[in-house]
């Protein structure tokens, strides 16, 4: 079977077996999320975050952030170190001289990048649960939407990114310096006051509007699915933006001549 | 049908003409050697053929497909080996020819593709331990692995030690005689001559030179030269052919388009008068000797991609 479907699956498990093979790579990408969990959760294990409706212990707010952060992690991160490492080295120049279609070569990508984003959200609730009695009400569909609109969010911004990267050198600085200051302002780490510029400024910015889908996900106070429908649309603009970014900007072969 | 047809080809960089219109047909079949110094505009003119560059102006077809416009349809057809071009490196020898393998429609066997580039005993071994002519073993085993009726090798064997590339030779020689179209890019006389049914040399962006290995550039027909060492006690008036020079240490050269006629006189010569030509010999311009004619005077110090 060669249809572009049966490709396209393929690509995942190919994509699957390298990021695995890679532990440096493979651990950076997990390493971090699992390490904040754990250093925030020391440092400020013990006091209350206010969530609409109540408070609740400082995990059952961080303990969903860090499952969004994992998800810009995977891939955001991950996709745009990794586009950036493979046009530099010439793999995609070598790839696009193959009959493959472009579509199922990124979707492979992008793909792979969902199935650690999915396994990463399930170490860190379960950690979570386990570690910290979080609680978590089971709102799957509120899960689903949520890393579904993540996913494609933050993939498609990891490959806009990635057109902005000048050299495989500067990949991870870039990549990681665009975000943490947003991690930061958008409460992954810490709440951030709702009324406060800080908060406004994020707003801007689809990190903050995760992290709430997320954390409303995860609180007892919760009506419904969780699903608040204007975050999901500024995650899902900022997705298209970057799609549009990434499609016109993207390319195939290294930015810098080799000698 | 050609199997590569151009006509008028251009193609520039800003103010810098790589390409000042390059026309020729290749038949299929046989092995093409594009000789020519760096700058010359041969990965330019490759580049175009393969689809990654766009032409400025001229017409273009490979394997009766605009390249520009072929996209996958052209690219299930043809392999291409870039002068540089990285690799998964995480993944086996075997597993990365299988995962290229998947993206063609009729791939070959993938342990024998492996095997024809002499990568069998590492084909468990990852990407990254292998050595760099091994590197580039796998570059023509992906470029292989789609069973390509066309096949673009630029500058295949750069870098390698002298066994390797005769290794290689062996294997991109077989590959012509299996009926595929090889255009290879090389600055390697003796790969030329030892691969290539055709060369084309470039300098400068147009084609100087174009025809078999021992007879472009007039070597087939030019002057022979004979050289030997003037006998002892003898002046270069006694000699029964006049010499095109003498040098200071009494190397005599003779220039001429009718060597059996000369080397008979002199040899005739030698023997009557009981004299030894020490050091005789008899050849023709080399291809290197041609190639450095055709672009020596311009090109050379032209240095640009």
């Amino acid at each position: 079977m060669t249809g572009p479907v049966a490709i396209a699956a393929r690509r995942v498990k190919w994509e699957q077996r390298m990021f695995w093979r890679n532990p440096p790579a493979a651990a950076f990408t997990f390493a971090f999320p699992l390490m904040f969990l754990v250093v925030f959760n020391a440092i400020n294990g013990n006091s209350r975050v206010r969530l609409p409706g109540g408070s609740v212990r400082f995990a059952q707010y961080y303990v969903p952030g860090i499952v969004a952060f994992g998800i810009i992690s995977a891939c955001y991160t991950n996709l745009a170190i990794t586009l950036v490492f493979r046009r530099e080295l010439g793999v995609l120049k070598r790839t696009r001289g193959t009959p493959v279609s472009p579509g199922a070569y990124l979707f492979g990508l992008v793909g792979n990048s969902l199935v650690i984003a999915l396994i990463l959200s399930a170490l860190t609730t379960v950690a979570g649960v386990v570690l910290y009695g979080v609680q978590f009400p089971g709102r799957y569909l509120g899960l689903a939407v949520t890393i579904a609109a993540g996913a494609f969010c933050f993939s498609c911004l990891g490959m806009a990114v990635s057109a902005l990267v000048p050299n495989e050198d500067a990949g991870p600085a870039i990549v990681n310096f665009a975000i943490f200051p947003l991690l930061f302002i958008s409460g992954t780490f810490g709440a951030v006051d709702d009324g406060s510029g800080l908060a406004r400024l994020a707003g801007l910015f689809p990190i903050r509007h995760l992290n709430q889908l997320m954390i409303a996900v995860f609180s007892p106070f919760t009506h419904g699915t969780g699903i608040v429908l204007s975050d999901v649309l500024v995650i899902v603009g900022w997705g298209l933006a970057g799609l549009v970014l990434a499609v016109t900007r993207f390319r195939w072969e290294p930015r810098q001549a080799r000698s | 049908m050609h199997a590569i047809s151009v006509t008028d080809l251009r193609k520039s960089y800003g103010p810098f003409e790589a390409l000042r219109g390059v026309s020729f047909d290749i038949e299929a079949g046989g092995v093409v050697a594009v000789l020519g110094p760096n700058g010359a505009g041969k990965t330019t003119m490759i580049e175009i053929l393969e689809g990654f560059r766009f032409r400025d102006a001229g017409r273009a077809s490979v394997l009766g497909m605009d390249p520009a416009r072929g996209g996958s349809e052209l690219r299930e057809r043809i392999g291409i080996v870039l002068q540089e071009s990285g690799v998964d490196n995480y993944l086996q020898v075997a597993e990365v020819v299988r995962m290229h393998a998947e993206y063609y429609r009729r791939p070959r066997d993938v342990d024998e593709v492996v095997d024809l580039v002499g990568l069998t005993e590492k084909a468990k071994a990852k990407v990254k331990t292998l050595s760099g002519g091994q590197r580039r073993r796998l570059d023509v085993a992906l470029g292989l692995i789609g069973d390509p009726e066309l096949l673009f090798l630029d500058e295949p064997t750069t870098g390698f030690d002298p066994t390797a590339r005769r290794q290689a030779w062996q294997m991109i020689g077989s590959l012509g005689r299996l009926g595929k179209t090889v255009l290879l890019t090389t600055h390697y006389m003796e790969e030329a001559q030892f691969l290539a049914d055709r060369v084309i040399v470039i300098a400068s962006g147009r084609i100087v030179a174009d025809g078999t290995p021992d007879s472009i550039g007039g070597r087939a027909t030019a002057a022979v030269r004979i050289r030997f060492a003037l006998p002892p006690g003898l002046a270069a008036g006694d000699l029964p052919v006049a010499p095109t020079s003498i040098g200071g240490d009494g190397q005599v050269l003779i220039e001429t388009l009718d060597p059996t006629e000369v080397l008979h006189h002199l040899t005739g010569w030698a023997i009557g008068r009981d004299a030894v030509l020490d050091g005789l010999t008899v050849d023709r311009p080399s291809l290197e000797d041609v190639y450095l004619s055709l672009t020596g005077a311009d090109g050379r110090d032209e240095d640009a991609a």
